[in-house]
């Protein structure tokens, strides 16, 4: 597990052809990962018929609610938690 | 594959209504059918699956949250590790590796939505309601959580943090609502039949307590 509990975190914005689990409005955001669920087989393979494997490491990933939705009028305290795949999570300095 | 549904799909459609099958409907028949003619699955294994769901509902949930209601060291380990904490009761947590309780507070509200799909926590909760795949909800619940709660019905409130939790993998969410007020006299069943659906999926509260006469 490269993360743990705290760490900050930015989520790839990068191009991604066929499935995939991170939704788009995550992309290029930064959160605290929140809880290491373990390791997950890859649902990007498995969508192909493939076994998944290597599993990858799942965490779920905290943001404010605000950064996400800056035009919506979201509470100070609102967060969004998600989980998000090892390879799609950057270290952030 | 006489009723291969075979134009590639991206354009809009008029609002299906009941007296049509709905798009969704006839390309999954179109799937199935395709699978079992390349000997991918029988119909025997999609039959058992749709009796499997069909047979789960919210009661198993309700039992969850009621028994973690009147006993604290369940409760520890309900939110610890909610699949071994419904085995306990002798419930079937379903087949996701990971269930985890959300437990709400008196300073924390949790919704769970799933906004690609509709990851939901079927073993526990039954099959999903409409709204939960529609995506007004789907969208709504990460862009304007309070808004959506609000028409639930559900106001949390200023002092309270909305945590929306978006199930994108292999996890599965399940809200554990706070014990309504007036209900310490309550049996742990008669709790149970407070606990509703869309208390455990966060867009609501759990029943009042009957008011005694």
């Amino acid at each position: 597990m490269r993360f743990s509990p705290g760490q900050t975190v930015r989520v790839a914005a990068r191009d991604h052809r066929g499935h995939h689990r991170t939704p788009g409005y995550l992309q290029g955001r930064t959160g605290v990962v929140e809880r290491v669920h373990g390791a997950f087989t890859n649902p990007e393979t498995r969508a192909y018929g493939a076994d998944g494997l290597p599993r990858l490491a799942l965490y779920l990933v905290g943001f404010a609610q605000r950064d996400l939705f800056p035009d919506r009028e979201g509470h100070a305290g609102d967060r969004l938690y998600a989980d998000v795949f090892e390879h799609w999570l950057v270290v952030v300095a | 594959m006489s009723d291969h549904h075979d134009h590639g799909h991206d354009h809009d459609h008029a609002p299906v209504t009941d007296a049509e099958e709905p798009e969704a409907a006839r390309r999954a028949r179109a799937l199935e059918a395709l699978l079992v003619e390349r000997g991918v699955i029988e119909r025997e294994d999609v039959r058992r699956g749709i009796d499997w769901l069909v047979s789960r509902s919210p009661t198993d949930g309700a039992r969850l949250v009621a028994r973690a209601w009147v006993d604290a060291e369940f409760r520890e380990r309900l939110l610890a590790d909610a699949r071994s904490a419904a085995h306990e009761l002798g419930l079937d947590p379903g087949p996701s590796p990971v269930v985890v309780a959300l437990e709400n507070s008196a300073r924390v509200h949790h919704v769970v939505v799933c906004t690609l799909c509709s990851c939901y926590p079927r073993a526990l909760l039954g099959p999903p309601p409409d709204w939960y795949k529609s995506l007004p909800y789907r969208s709504r619940a990460v862009s304007e959580p309070r808004g959506v709660l609000e028409e639930f019905g559900l106001d949390v409130g200023d002092k309270v943090e909305v945590r929306v939790v978006d199930s994108t993998a292999d996890i599965r969410y399940l809200v554990v609502p706070r014990r309504p007020e007036g209900t310490e006299e309550l049996s742990e069943e008669e709790l149970a039949a407070l606990v509703t659906r869309d208390s455990m999926i966060g867009v609501a509260e759990p029943t009042a307590p009957p008011v005694p006469a």
